[in-house]
């Protein structure tokens, strides 16, 4: 869905999306990560398992809600790509964890 | 646990958040600067001390780096990566970042989080492919990424034909730009030129150059277009309208943008409903002093005036605050507003045009019965109506009886379309129907940080 421009100068740093290596620029968010990677959606709802991708990149819409380092909902459009960040989308509700 | 207190803490980093704090700093007010970025600039300027000297943004977007540096160059403490989640009209702010919870108090706060775009319920605006301008923007800004498909620009505003012509210059020219600005915009914008032709002649220039500039670039373009509505099973396929049909793999919408209100919702400051401008915005008087006497307003979240007029408004605010901590006597407080209040009105001359010019169509704000207002928790407009006419007086009885506003945003998507609707289905101004009442915290935090929080 997005590329980057041949043109772009600058460095890159290495995130996993889904497992998968990607290299991403830096400075670029974990969303934007997530559409640089060609994930057809990033999380399905919760109340009916529709498919979302980000739609605002700005901190408002809540639809880029993944999986960041192992901490569910975080909102990935605001969280800042950093080397070996580990990204994962989410379906449904998360739940919590007790140990 | 001691607080940390200082004299005036400013919300955001945008235009007007940064030339406030900068102008605090210089007149010798003890001055934190709290946003959520890692780096000034907010959205207009967002990666603005990374932009190259010939990036495809523009100069209007490189002018930023002027405010970045002064900030910088500043006394005001600068916190980025940090987040407001709470905030007392006594002047307490409760912050996380990566360090943690913690409590800040400050004598005077400014609220300066500026805009969002305005929502653009459309059928299947909540496709995956379906995004904003502003966002394709945002991923120019951040990593000069740009769209790989076909991209559609659809809606209205300075800000599509500002992408549009990014976009262009970036090599990634759109498909289609579908402008939805209805013919009677036109000729009521039409009647308002003579007024604005000379003042705001700067602006109209630039606005025609850039329009321009799209045209030159061979972009389909359709006017007046009714009817938008984004197509495909689990991803956008193609784009509708009344009368054509294009694939597409990425919908950019953009209905013009509005204040970010949710902290002065929350703050329970005094909001009127803005007819010319289709928004809530906080009452604040000319130094943007609101009906809290600790909590000022300035920038497009006082209600949308653009980048520059931000920092002029900033400033204005900066000298009151000084003012009011006997920084700075009255008379000088006055003097130096002169000069501000002047380049106020010349930024300002083009908004009676553009707001008037665009203005979005009335399904815009009061959607078909069929499409979602809530995205968060897919509620449609049908749901709402119904909630209104089984008795929810406003959107916070809507909500208890819908979910609609209750889901991860706070409402900050749905909140002008379920006020307009319950209006419009109550018969009644928007003023009387209100707002929602956003709660604390504004971001969610996990209880690991809220227990990791001293009692004081």
């Amino acid at each position: 869905m997005f590329r980057r421009r041949p043109e772009a100068v600058g460095p890159t740093v290495t995130v996993t999306v889904e497992g998968t290596e990607l290299h991403v620029p830096q400075g670029v968010s974990a969303a934007a990560a997530m559409l640089l990677a060609g994930l057809a959606s990033v999380r399905e709802t919760p109340v009916t398992g529709a498919k979302r991708s980000p739609y605002c990149l700005m901190g408002i819409c809540f639809d880029c809600l993944a999986e960041i380092d192992g901490q569910p909902n975080r909102q990935s459009c605001m969280v800042t790509v950093a080397p070996g960040m580990a990204i994962r989308r989410q379906r449904g509700k998360r739940s919590v964890g007790i140990e | 646990m001691t607080l940390e207190r200082v004299d005036f803490a400013v919300i955001g980093a945008g235009p007007a958040g940064m030339a406030a704090a900068t102008l605090a700093a210089e007149l010798g007010l003890d001055t934190v600067l709290i946003d959520e970025q890692e780096a000034p600039g907010g959205l207009i300027y967002r990666g603005i001390e990374r932009a190259e000297d010939h990036s495809p943004l523009g100069d209007d977007y490189l002018a930023g780096r002027q405010l970045a540096g002064a900030l910088r160059a500043s006394g005001a403490t600068y916190r980025p990566a940090t987040t407001v989640w709470h905030l007392d009209p006594e002047g307490t702010l409760s912050l996380i970042s990566g360090s943690g919870t913690e409590t800040l108090r400050a004598r005077r706060i400014l609220v300066a989080t500026g805009a969002i775009e305005r929502p653009a319920p459309i059928p299947g605006w909540t496709l995956p492919g379906v995004m904003t301008a502003g966002a394709a923007q945002i991923m120019l800004k951040t990593g000069d990424l740009v769209p790989s498909g076909r991209a559609v620009l659809a809606g209205q505003g300075p800000l599509l034909w500002l992408v549009a012509a990014q976009l262009v210059r970036a090599g990634a020219t759109p498909a289609a730009i579908l402008e939805t600005a209805p013919h009677r915009n036109y000729h009521a914008a039409a009647r308002l030129l003579p007024r604005v032709l000379w003042p705001a002649r700067r602006a109209l220039w630039k606005g025609l150059s850039l329009i321009r500039e799209v045209r030159r670039a061979g972009i389909p373009i359709r006017r007046e277009v009714t009817g938008l509505r984004a197509l495909g099973r689990n991803r956008l396929e193609a784009v509708a309208w009344d009368s054509g049909e294009i694939a597409a793999d990425l919908l950019l919408l953009h209905e013009g943008v509005i204040p970010n209100t949710q902290i002065s919702l929350a703050l329970g400051l005094e909001h009127r409903w803005d007819d010319a401008q289709l928004c809530w915005r906080p009452v604040a008087d000319e130094w943007g002093a609101t009906s809290l006497p600790t909590i000022s307003i300035a920038g497009d979240g006082g209600g949308i005036a653009g980048a520059e007029a931000s920092a002029l408004t900033g400033r204005l605010a900066a000298l009151d605050v000084a003012d009011f901590l006997d920084k700075l006597d009255p008379a000088e407080r006055d003097r130096r507003a002169g000069p501000i209040r002047a380049a106020l009105r010349r930024e300002l001359a083009i908004r009676l045009l553009l707001d008037r010019l665009y203005r979005p169509a009335p399904a815009i704000l009061v959607p078909e019965d069929d499409i979602i207002a809530c995205r968060c928790e897919e509620v449609t407009v049908g749901q709402i109506r119904r909630a209104a006419r089984l008795g929810a007086q406003g959107p916070n009885q809507a909500k208890a009886f819908t979910r609609c506003g209750m889901g991860p945003c706070q409402g900050r998507i749905c909140g002008t379309i379920v006020s307009a609707v319950m209006a419009d289905t109550l018969g009644r101004p928007i003023q009387e129907i209100g707002a929602y009442r956003p709660r604390a915290p504004y971001k969610p935090i996990t209880l690991g940080a809220l227990a990791g929080l001293d009692a004081e």
